[in-house]
């Protein structure tokens, strides 16, 4: 086991759905929560690359909010480095702001439209004040470099850049203030697939070139499938099964996990039949009883509907399934 | 200017002339006609007191005798020939149009820039910050759009003039007049910017800026503010038409300017007691300046908004 960069523990996340206060009073009804996010527990290696997968409104996005402090957690901690997030405030919290950084999912909201490239990209050095003067301008152009594109389009702005080129861009902000620790939240979804495959590979060869740390969240499996040592798969924000990458795609223990990989097409054309995912996500404001998958489970026992089933150690990660637990998958 | 311009470009007036605005405003002629206009007014407001052929306010310059003059005709008394006539006490028309429309701009500008700079920065924390601090900011906007603008610029006038004291009155009179009209105007730049605000701030740049810890006040006026001022811009354009009228209004009224530092209301007010006597000059000069500038300035906002508009292209 490699020593944990990120820890995550018993991370959850409501939000106050209620409709306003006069609403409440006279329709006479009390206020409405959403849990997002329930008691969800994992810790990222150092060097490797997590994956949070799952289907919309699953609370991989909310996961990636708390983890950058876009939103502060409702319970819960985040450790960084051994240094929990919450309570670490002026320079302490500045130093520990260097080390991470976020790729988002729309290259086109990403970069402000009315700044250029150089100076988006310097936005982090300028902040933590890495270099200043024509350092900045040196660092800018090697940066741009390292991600393929050329020291001159600094000057440019973003609108003069296509989808893929706007994603280079991102990356190579989020290197600039020189992160261990890089989240990605579906860097690829809003590409073409032609392009995508050129992204994943430079994220690939970054991490390989400055020893990233990568938090990854993608709906799409067979790109989790290219990226990720580990892989964990939420279900109506509570973590269902983290197991190793290879070996979530050969044997998924979870009933869910199962389910999604069977949705996935058979590129390689082993003759396996494509099943459908059956039924829908349930609405998180109002979640069934016990377990929340147990109304699509197909292994589904009493039990399932009366209690929530909490993680169990498995060789390579955990599952949270009663049928795992008691051997009947 | 950041370190990114590149150093070898177009120079600016190049780049200007080639801009999609710049086209759009050569190929439109009422765009360039009202542009000539207005910038014809503003020029001579500027340089009044080297354009007016007199001085009206030098006493020393007037003469009685000239009063009453009808345009292009020799006074009976003097001989002297005016272009525009003269008022009551033998002032040229041009030239106080010429100073009036000097105060008039002054004032417009004035009342737009502060009305501007107090819409915008309270529509950027309202829809930055949200929560209560928006739902007050914004209740006391809908409350203050429930009067007419120019009863409100009334009030916070007769406010103002009971507390100055009255040997200041007159001095003060013109700053009372800007932060009246501009108190009355803020709240559609505020309303506007909020708006914006509130669609700018939940874009991913604004996440990532926030990710590395920059000061929410530097996210205002560094991200935000350049992306919400394309609107602002229009509303300002036709602001200040508003504001000309606006001030020409309370002057007209007699709340507004003193006679001796006339705006172009003033001097519709002046005038408007010699219509029926037959003096028609005195009062249809400076209005047709007014009429003149108001409409000009409208109609560039208006052929502003639609050129900003991408969806009207």
């Amino acid at each position: 086991m490699g020593d944990a960069l990120v820890r995550v523990e018993g991370l959850t996340r409501y939000f106050d759905v209620s409709k306003p206060w006069l609403n409440r009073v006279i329709e006479r009804e009390p206020k409405a929560w959403l849990t997002a996010v329930a008691d969800v527990s994992f810790e990222i290696r150092r060097g490797e690359t997590f994956a949070l997968v799952g289907e919309s409104g699953s609370g991989k996005s909310t996961i990636a909010k708390m983890i950058v402090g876009l939103l502060p957690p409702s319970e819960g901690r985040i450790v960084f480095d051994g240094q929990p997030m919450a309570g670490t405030a002026g320079a302490a919290m500045r130093s520990l702001r260097r080390r991470f950084q976020m790729i988002f999912q729309d290259p086109f909201a990403s970069l402000n439209p009315r700044w250029r490239v150089g100076d988006i990209i310097a936005e982090p050095i300028r902040t933590f004040g890495l270099a200043s003067g024509a350092e900045v301008r040196r660092e800018v152009g090697r940066l741009l470099e390292v991600v393929g594109l050329g020291a001159a389009d600094a000057a440019k702005f973003p609108h003069e850049f296509s989808g893929g080129q706007r994603q280079r861009i991102a990356i190579a902000r989020a290197l600039s203030s020189k992160p261990e620790f890089i989240v990605c939240d579906e860097p690829t979804s809003a590409l073409d697939v032609s392009v995508q495959a050129q992204i994943l590979n430079l994220m690939r060869d970054l991490q390989d070139e400055f020893g990233l740390t990568y938090l990854f969240i993608s709906h799409d499996l067979s790109v989790v499938r290219h990226m990720a040592n580990r892989i964990g798969v939420l279900y109506l924000g509570r973590l269902a099964e983290v197991a190793e990458g290879k070996r979530l795609f050969r044997e998924p223990r979870h009933p869910y996990s199962r389910m999604l990989l069977d949705a996935v097409p058979d590129l390689e054309m082993s003759g396996r039949r494509r099943k459908r995912v059956e039924g829908e996500i349930p609405n998180p404001i109002d979640p069934p009883p016990g377990c929340a998958f147990h109304p699509r489970c197909p292994l589904v026992a009493d039990r399932c509907r009366r209690e929530i089933p909490a993680p169990v150690p498995v060789a390579d990660g955990m599952a949270a399934c009663f049928a795992v637990e008691e051997g009947r998958g | 200017m950041s370190d990114f311009t590149p150093e070898t470009r177009p120079s600016a007036l190049r780049r200007a002339w080639d801009s999609d605005l710049a086209y759009s405003f050569r190929t439109s002629p009422v765009a360039l006609v009202s542009g000539i206009v207005a910038l014809a007014i503003i020029l001579g407001a500027v340089f009044a007191p080297w354009l007016a052929p007199y001085d009206p306010f030098d006493p020393g310059s007037l003469n009685l005798m000239d009063g009453f003059t009808p345009p292009m005709e020799p006074n009976p008394f003097t001989g002297n020939v005016y272009w525009m006539g003269t008022d009551n006490q033998g002032r040229d028309v041009f030239s106080t149009i010429l100073y009036g429309a000097r105060t008039s701009l002054f004032v417009g500008f004035a009342a737009v820039l502060f009305a501007m700079v107090l819409g915008i920065s309270l529509g950027l924390v309202a829809g930055y910050r949200g929560g209560w601090l928006d739902g007050l900011l914004m209740r006391i906007a809908d409350v203050q759009l429930t009067f007419p603008s120019i009863l409100l610029a009334l009030l916070i006038f007769g406010v103002a003039r009971g507390f100055i004291p009255p040997a200041y009155r007159e001095a003060m009179a013109i700053w009372v007049l800007i932060i009246a009209i501009g108190l009355s105007d803020w709240v559609q730049y505020a309303r506007v910017v909020r708006g914006a605000t509130m669609v700018e701030k939940n874009k991913e740049y604004i996440q990532a800026a926030r990710v590395i810890g920059v000061h929410p006040a530097k996210i205002l006026v560094t991200h935000i503010l350049p992306n919400v001022m394309g609107p602002v811009l229009v509303i300002a354009t036709i602001g200040l038409a508003l504001a000309i009228i606006a001030e020409a209004t309370l002057s007209f009224l007699g709340v507004g300017l003193p006679p001796t530092q006339p705006s172009l209301g003033t001097l519709i007010r002046i005038g408007q007691g010699f219509l029926f006597s037959g003096e028609w000059w005195i009062l249809a000069f400076p209005a047709i300046a007014l009429l003149a500038l108001a409409l000009s300035v409208n109609l560039l906002g208006d052929w502003l908004r639609d050129a900003l508009n991408p969806r009207l292209r």
